[in-house]
């Protein structure tokens, strides 16, 4: 069985974000780190590694700096690592064409994902991928397990959470679950540095990567709020409650 | 014209559903409704600025399965459409993904505001930054719940009905754990939050009996979700949901960066902590350095007079 898990390098969510001339100073990230919800994916993917047999293939897109986060997924047990090496923006379209011809390129029974990413929030990769290699998608899933031929999951929905299952091929987006993440041991990570990593460009994928019709024009600092104002004990609640009503107007 | 893809709330119109066709309505334009199932397509054809409501049936909307469901609703819009609007809830989300990659076109995830052009603005790192786009081909477009008001209701636009379904591929095995009845932080007006300063998860009741008397929603630090065995579907911040409501009290909650993310964009912010060098009283409008202890039933009582 093939195991894809796609993994996105982003900043760390302790990062400072800083904008300087309307674009995002990636200089000074201080620390790059697996976008958090690919962490949930990785170690659902492991545990199905470990129950199916399987081979576990780490998929990523971006520029250099990304490889080390595939060095990271080795040393806890990915078995192969592709790189699609791509600096700068990609829209929806572009970045789901380079993943899912690599994914192709393997092959994938199961494809995971994290629901989003920490950087671009939006979701998008997951569900685009699934219908462009056709493949059946949930999303806000966790506990992923392979029984009887099937995959099953447990997906959370507005009324509360079910247990859903898919035949194969199925992409599965993760939410936050109850897994405990693993940490690499020493002979992982010394066994990861060794490991290869395929390159790959646009190119040798097949894919075209033309201009987008959707285009950055800037990014920003949230707006500043101006300084408010601090009152001193609970005796001062009343105070607050009055305001909330007749400067605010939101009670 | 602009295409929307209603939302529903299992048996009625979700009031997004409005707040797309008010964002068509900011841009100056006229849309025409898709109801997935006919749910809610008597309730759409009502919106002002809607020129038509299709309700598309098909055996495959028993189950939400977004690649089925993508299938039977895009083969109801024709070709070069132009822009489609949808919501960015979770469920709307994953569907306008998968029907954008299906018509080939990208999409523009969560807008906060748009502007003729179409020029998008969008959240990004959590809350830590804002982007803006350029939107000039077809394109799909979700909408966070209330950044629009909501179009009034004074039309009767006609409705069609197609019959369009596909293969389904998600089962469902089992319903399991019921939502609690409250609101989801994601939706809610108002929301009052806890942190690790609340001292254990039983201490939560207190929060939620003033979330009662505010028709609020009950909020969480991550801390707590992950130490105390909260629901992570109430969990606030860069790990968990970003919200936007018009007021979130943040009791307990000193305030990390990743916290911060999550809420900052909140129209107005109350604070209450002990310690008065906590970060969340540097985006707070309204800071009270008190115990909760001191301070919720005061809280408590002054709400309540206020009804």
């Amino acid at each position: 069985m093939n195991i894809v898990v796609l993994l996105k390098q982003v900043p760390d969510t302790t990062a400072k974000i800083s904008v300087v001339s309307g674009r995002i100073n990636e200089d000074s990230v201080s620390k790059w780190s697996m976008s958090p919800y690919d962490e949930y994916a990785l170690e659902s993917a492991l545990q199905l590694k470990e129950s199916t047999n399987g081979s576990l293939i780490a998929i990523t897109c971006g520029p250099d700096r990304c490889a080390k986060m595939l060095t990271d997924a080795a040393a806890v047990g990915a078995d192969n690592l592709i790189h699609v090496v791509h600096e700068g923006y990609l829209d929806s379209m572009q970045i789901q064409s380079l993943l899912s011809s690599a994914i192709n390129k393997v092959g994938a029974d199961v494809v995971l994902c994290g629901k989003q990413a920490a950087d671009t929030n939006s979701g998008s990769t997951g569900p685009g991928i699934a219908e462009l290699i056709g493949a059946g998608c949930a999303t806000h899933v966790s506990e992923v397990k392979y029984e009887n031929g099937n995959f099953s999951a447990i997906r959370l929905n507005s009324s509360g959470s079910e247990k859903i299952s898919m035949s194969v091929p199925c992409v599965f987006a993760f939410d936050k679950g109850l897994s405990e993440l693993r940490r690499p041991n020493v002979r992982g990570i010394m066994m990861a540095k060794k490991k290869d990593i395929t390159k790959l460009d646009a190119g040798e994928l097949g894919v075209t990567v033309s201009e987008s019709e959707v285009k950055l024009i800037s990014h920003a600092s949230p707006p500043e709020k101006a300084p408010g104002q601090k009152f001193e004990g609970a005796s001062s609640i009343p105070t607050v409650v009055t305001k909330l009503r007749d400067e605010a107007n939101v009670i | 014209m602009l295409t929307i893809i209603a939302e529903n709330t299992g048996n009625s119109l979700h009031i997004i559903t409005s707040q797309l066709a008010g964002a068509a309505t900011t841009l100056g334009m006229k849309s025409q409704i898709i109801c997935p199932n006919g749910i809610g397509a008597d309730e759409a054809a009502m919106i002002t600025g809607v020129t038509k409501v299709t309700s598309v049936l098909g055996d495959c909307f028993g189950v939400f399965d977004s690649t089925a469901w993508a299938d039977a609703i895009s083969s109801s819009i024709e070709e070069g459409v132009g822009i489609i609007l949808a919501s960015a809830t979770p469920q709307g989300r994953e569907l306008a993904a998968v029907i954008a990659a299906k018509r080939n076109i990208p999409i523009v995830q969560d807008a906060v505001a748009l502007s003729p052009g179409i020029e998008v603005t969008r959240s990004i790192y959590s809350g830590k930054a804002v982007e803006k786009i350029l939107v000039s081909g077809d394109c799909v477009i979700t909408i966070r719940p209330n950044s629009f008001e909501a179009a009034i209701n004074d039309n009767a636009a006609p409705i069609n009905t197609v019959n369009n379904s596909s293969d389904v591929r998600v089962a469902v095995q089992e319903a399991m754990a019921k939502a609690s009845e409250r609101l989801d932080v994601s939706e809610a007006d108002i929301i009052i939050s806890g942190g690790r300063g609340m001292g254990s998860k039983d201490n939560f009741s207190y929060l939620e009996e003033i979330a009662d008397a505010l028709g609020a929603a009950v909020g969480a630090s991550r801390a707590v979700v992950d130490e105390w065995g909260m629901p992570h579907t109430i969990q606030v911040g860069q790990t968990g949901k970003t919200v936007t409501p018009s007021l979130y009290i943040a009791v307990g909650i000193s305030g990390a960066i990743q916290h911060l993310a999550g809420m900052r964009s909140s129209k107005y912010i109350v604070a209450i902590n002990k310690d008065p060098d906590a970060p969340i009283f540097n985006v707070a409008d309204y800071g009270i350095v008190a115990s909760w202890e001191d301070a919720l039933p005061v809280l408590k009582e002054e709400l309540g007079k206020l009804s």
